[in-house]
């Protein structure tokens, strides 16, 4: 398929990619910004979720808040990289990232089969409910992120698609961002 | 001749090197004319669907008992299905496709000078997961247990608890297809944001901009930061449905007035999604008609933005009643009524663009007008509603149904016929008869009010909605004749649907070519051929754009059109 | 809105004339508009050889055909806005004392109402339960506490203008007057299930003495 002429416009200045991402991004901060709220409001309302979340182990959160973070730095490396057309190294600084991504999902899913088999499963009350949807959704994004991050390493491996580099980084920094919100409400209220 | 030819042998080219073969075509194109038409075809084919299944309910309520022919006897069951899919068929499966998706895609990159939309491929998935989603509603409907009943607005615990409504796989499937369809109308909707953004014509600054390629971006955004609150709700419905969770259960701790935040913080919003490209629509259909340039393109242009932004903080005047703090109530009847008056004014510079116009009453016109006239009733009858104070009294009632009904029918079906009048010649170059045209307005109008006015009576003699047989309340069932002619003027308004069927397909094969610009219109998408080729201009004839959409009758120039691509 | 459905509480009539307010004020915007608007399409048909104006809406003498209307509907809106929140505090932020308290409970699908017995307490032994019917002493103030035992459902007795949704787990307390004796509809108004069209109750309003024989006559024996 040849690229339409549309997609070669810059009427704002800024590359149509960018603009794109920014928008997906604002959807999905209404998102996870409504799941977030409807938690807060309900936490407010019902003190005795606290004995529920001191179950939740901080300590794995903070493991995996590192993880992602180093990631996310990992991901602006690779965007310099890309800046200076180093196709090479934005894929290999990439495939970090995306072995931070696969990190934090074992970690996750070690966590969660321990909570599970103790009984805390999304049916055991409301605040289980809240942590599984809310982690839930967000590492459907980090799946997500990692497979299009291997597609963008791919081709950035072969000089290919260059600037997809910084919008599959600005969408990881979201990812990022969204658990360093979930990780509080998750596991330090208590 | 020889240029259309070719012009075909180009079109053939592009076939040839740029897209699938066969039928192919049609389904895997990124061609944003096909998607278009797919959603057209789609929306209203949906839109009879929904459209005959007002005629089930109706016939119910009028003959209440009675087989209705053509389905057999309405069982209360059936009813709120009927009732709860009718409505959300026809606003996700038929205002959005057609008004936003439709005529978007066709029409933003026509009008800005483009060749496509910014991300073909999105584009398509778009419409991939939005047929996905349409197959979903239809099939909700037929499997075990019936389809969904708890009104469009799936209020949980009923929406939530198979015990309480009867149709567990008929809810669960509903919210599905909402929810894929929302995922379908954020993609098509960053597409339009970013196209409108980025590719326009060089020389087509903000305010060179046709409003209706306007109005469907700020639609396509206010969407965009309205639905997100209700993805994450739906999220937690479809846990309640499937998994068992209680996050709507007030005996688990949950909270069902969650639900109705949630739902209203984007369900009102929504209704300002729908209305600006409808109002889009009407103002390029009135100054092409009226000759006129429109009076005051930024006041309309900032009054539909400060309509979607005042429109975030409504919500929950359709919660009045519903057990929120009443002080709240007096705050949000302030919010409410204020946003009467950006509404006004849209409407006031619609018709103040009328002045001093030479007014052609064609069909598109005809369509555009009664838009204006009946969308009016809908918006002072609004009024009522949002004053906390009477809508103690009118709300869920046949008033609101009524009022509502003021809005969305202009929006959604007037609307839509206006535009597939207007665009017709454009979409498939030829014309559509302007008799049977006509023939169809008038027996589509006179009907309407004759649905909807008696059924503002009805509510405001305490007829509440959603009860599928009056006959149970004795102050109501007095009220029988009222309901049956409402019903009857429904059954004319489907028949008077007829010439509008026979008229398009007789048109599609045997309507009069209509070359460029049949209609002597300014925009962009008239200086192209009709139908318009792959790529909608030659490469190396690319619109340039040199002034504003609405130059009619302008003193510098003899015509009196000057259309935005011609030099000075 | 008497000659469609008669006015049997305290504050229907105060309803109804909120209604007839926003009537009139919009009525007049609606009939101005509409008016207007077909003069204009009448006025302004083509006809040959006369070619259209060429008016950008820039000049100030224009645009106050737009900032004028928009001034005067921002008065009206105030208007009824202050109307609006005047009834509405009435009907539904001010509790005045009551007189007698029931207790309305919606299930799926029927009403089932609690009424204090001769001692005018809820809650005692004498309290008298029926289902879909309601009985109340005309010119009595009444509060009600509403509940669900099962989804939405909402308490609504067009005669008197009142609506209140009944939300499972959560207790809404309303309240009416009734003035005038009668039997009327209590419809159920938020969709509730399939039985929902025929969750119909009626609401008796009697006279003083006619209320105090039904409750001799039906309170429970054991209390008696």
């Amino acid at each position: 398929m040849q690229k339409p002429l549309a997609t070669t416009r810059s009427a704002t200045g800024i590359p149509t990619s960018r603009l794109a991402v920014w928008w997906v991004l604002a959807s999905e901060v209404v998102i996870f910004g409504g799941l977030l709220a409807s938690y807060v409001m309900h936490r407010i309302g019902h003190p005795e979720w606290a004995a529920a979340a001191s179950v939740t182990n901080t300590w794995i959160g903070a493991f995996n808040t590192l993880v992602l973070l180093t990631s996310s730095f990992t991901a602006v490396l690779a965007h310099q990289a890309a800046e200076h057309g180093d196709g090479k190294l934005a894929a290999r600084y990439l495939t970090f990232t995306i072995g931070g991504a696969v990190t934090f999902l074992m970690v996750k899913a070690f966590e969660w089969t321990e909570e599970i088999t103790h009984g805390y499963t999304i049916t055991a009350n409301g605040f289980w409910s809240f942590y599984y949807t809310a982690a839930g959704l967000h590492a459907l994004h980090v799946i997500a992120g990692a497979i299009i991050m291997g597609f963008v390493a791919r081709d950035a491996a072969k000089g290919r698609e260059l600037h997809r580099v910084e919008i599959i980084g600005i969408y990881w920094h979201f990812v990022d961002v969204v658990w360093i919100f979930l990780f509080p409400l998750l596991y330090i209220a208590k | 001749m020889a240029h259309v030819a070719t012009a075909e042998a180009h079109a053939e080219h592009d076939a040839h090197h740029h897209g699938p073969q066969g039928i192919l075509k049609y389904i895997w194109s990124t061609d944003h004319k096909m998607i278009a038409m797919q959603y057209l075809f789609t929306g209203m084919f949906m839109g009879l669907i929904g459209g005959l299944m007002a005629y089930v309910f109706r016939m119910q309520l009028a003959f209440p008992g009675l087989p209705v022919p053509g389905f057999g006897l309405v069982s209360p069951g059936e009813y709120n299905a009927l009732v709860t899919n009718h409505g959300t068929i026809m606003i996700f499966w038929v205002a959005m496709p057609v008004l936003i998706a439709a005529f978007g895609n066709f029409l933003i990159p026509l009008m800005i000078g483009a060749d496509d939309m910014v991300f073909p491929r999105i584009n398509r998935l778009s419409y991939q997961i939005f047929f996905i989603s349409a197959v979903v509603i239809l099939l909700s409907l037929v499997v075990e247990g019936g389809g969904f009943g708890g009104a469009w607005t799936a209020y949980p615990p009923l929406s939530a608890e198979s015990q309480y409504n009867l149709t567990r796989l008929g809810a669960s499937l509903w919210v599905l297809a909402v929810a894929l369809e929302f995922v379908a109308f954020l993609l098509g909707g960053i597409n339009f944001i970013t196209t409108l953004m980025n590719s326009r014509a060089p020389g087509m600054k903000a305010y060179d901009i046709p409003l209706v390629c306007w109005m469907i971006v700020i639609a396509s955004i206010l969407f965009m930061l309205s639905v997100g609150p209700l993805i994450a709700g739906a999220v937690m419905l479809f846990f309640d449905q499937t998994l068992g969770t209680g996050f709507y259960d007030p005996t688990r701790g949950g909270d069902p007035i969650l639900w109705q935040h949630l739902f209203w913080f984007f369900g009102h919003p929504e209704v300002y999604v729908v209305l600006l490209p409808a109002i889009g629509i009407v103002i390029e259909i009135v100054a092409t008609f009226a000759r006129k340039k429109l009076f005051g393109y930024k006041i309309m242009l900032f009054t539909a933005v400060a309509t979607g932004v005042l429109s975030f903080f409504v919500w929950a005047h359709h919660q009045f009643i519903a057990g929120i703090d009443p002080r709240m109530a007096n705050v949000f009847t302030v919010t409410t009524l204020l946003i009467s008056v950006p509404i006004a004014e849209l409407l006031f510079v619609i018709i103040a663009t009328l002045y001093g116009g030479s007014i052609r009453l064609t069909t598109p016109m005809l369509w555009a007008l009664a838009f204006v006239a009946e969308f009016l009733i809908g918006g002072v009858t609004g009024i009522f509603l949002g004053a906390s104070g009477s809508d103690v009294y009118l709300h869920d009632t046949y008033f609101v149904l009524a009022h509502f009904h003021y809005t969305f029918f202009p929006i959604a079906i007037i609307g839509t016929f206006a535009a597939i009048t207007f665009w017709f010649p454009k979409m498939f170059g030829r014309m559509m008869n302007e008799t049977l045209g006509k023939i169809h307005f008038w027996g589509t109008i006179i009907p309407f009010n004759m649905i909807f006015i008696p059924l503002f009576v009805l509510g405001l003699g305490g007829q509440h909605r959603r009860i599928y047989n009056f006959q149970n309340f004795p102050e109501l069932a007095a009220m029988q004749p009222i309901r049956v002619l409402a019903t009857l003027s429904l059954v004319v308004m489907l028949l008077f649907q007829i010439p509008f069927f026979v008229n398009f397909v007789r048109s599609l094969r045997r309507g009069e070519k209509a070359g460029r610009n049949p209609w002597h219109s300014n925009t962009l998408e008239w200086t192209t051929e009709s139908p318009p080729p792959h790529g909608n201009w030659p490469p190396d004839q690319m619109p340039v754009v040199y002034r504003g959409p609405y130059e009619y009758a302008h003193p510098d120039r003899e015509e009196d059109y000057w259309p935005q691509n011609l030099p000075a | 809105m008497e000659t469609l459905l008669i006015q049997a509480s305290s504050y229907a009539a105060s309803i109804d004339g909120l209604i007839l307010l926003v009537l009139v004020l919009t009525g007049f915007w609606f009939v101005l508009a509409e008016g207007v608007f077909f003069w204009l399409i009448w006025r302004f048909r083509a006809k040959p050889g006369i070619r259209s104006q060429y008016i950008t809406g820039k000049e100030k003498h224009l645009k106050r055909w737009i900032t004028i209307p928009h001034a005067l509907v921002l008065v009206c809106d105030v208007f009824i806005i202050i109307g609006a929140v005047r009834v509405w505090y009435d009907v539904k932020q001010h509790l005045p004392q009551p007189d007698y308290t029931v207790r309305v409970i919606g299930q799926q699908w029927a009403w089932v109402f609690q009424h204090p017995g001769s001692d005018g307490d809820l809650d005692t032994a004498d309290d008298i339960y029926t289902t879909d019917d309601l009985f109340v002493e005309n010119d009595k103030t009444y509060h009600f506490q509403l509940t669900s035992r099962d989804v939405l459902h909402d308490f609504s007795v067009p005669v008197f203008r009142i609506k209140q949704d009944a939300i499972p787990g959560r207790t809404i307390t309303g309240w009416f007057h009734p003035i005038r004796t009668g039997t009327h509809d209590i419809q159920c108004a938020e969709i509730c299930g399939i039985g929902h069209g025929v969750m119909a109750g009626r609401i008796h309003v009697q006279s003083a003495s006619e209320h105090a024989a039904w409750i001799a006559e039906h309170s429970p024996a054991s209390a008696q």
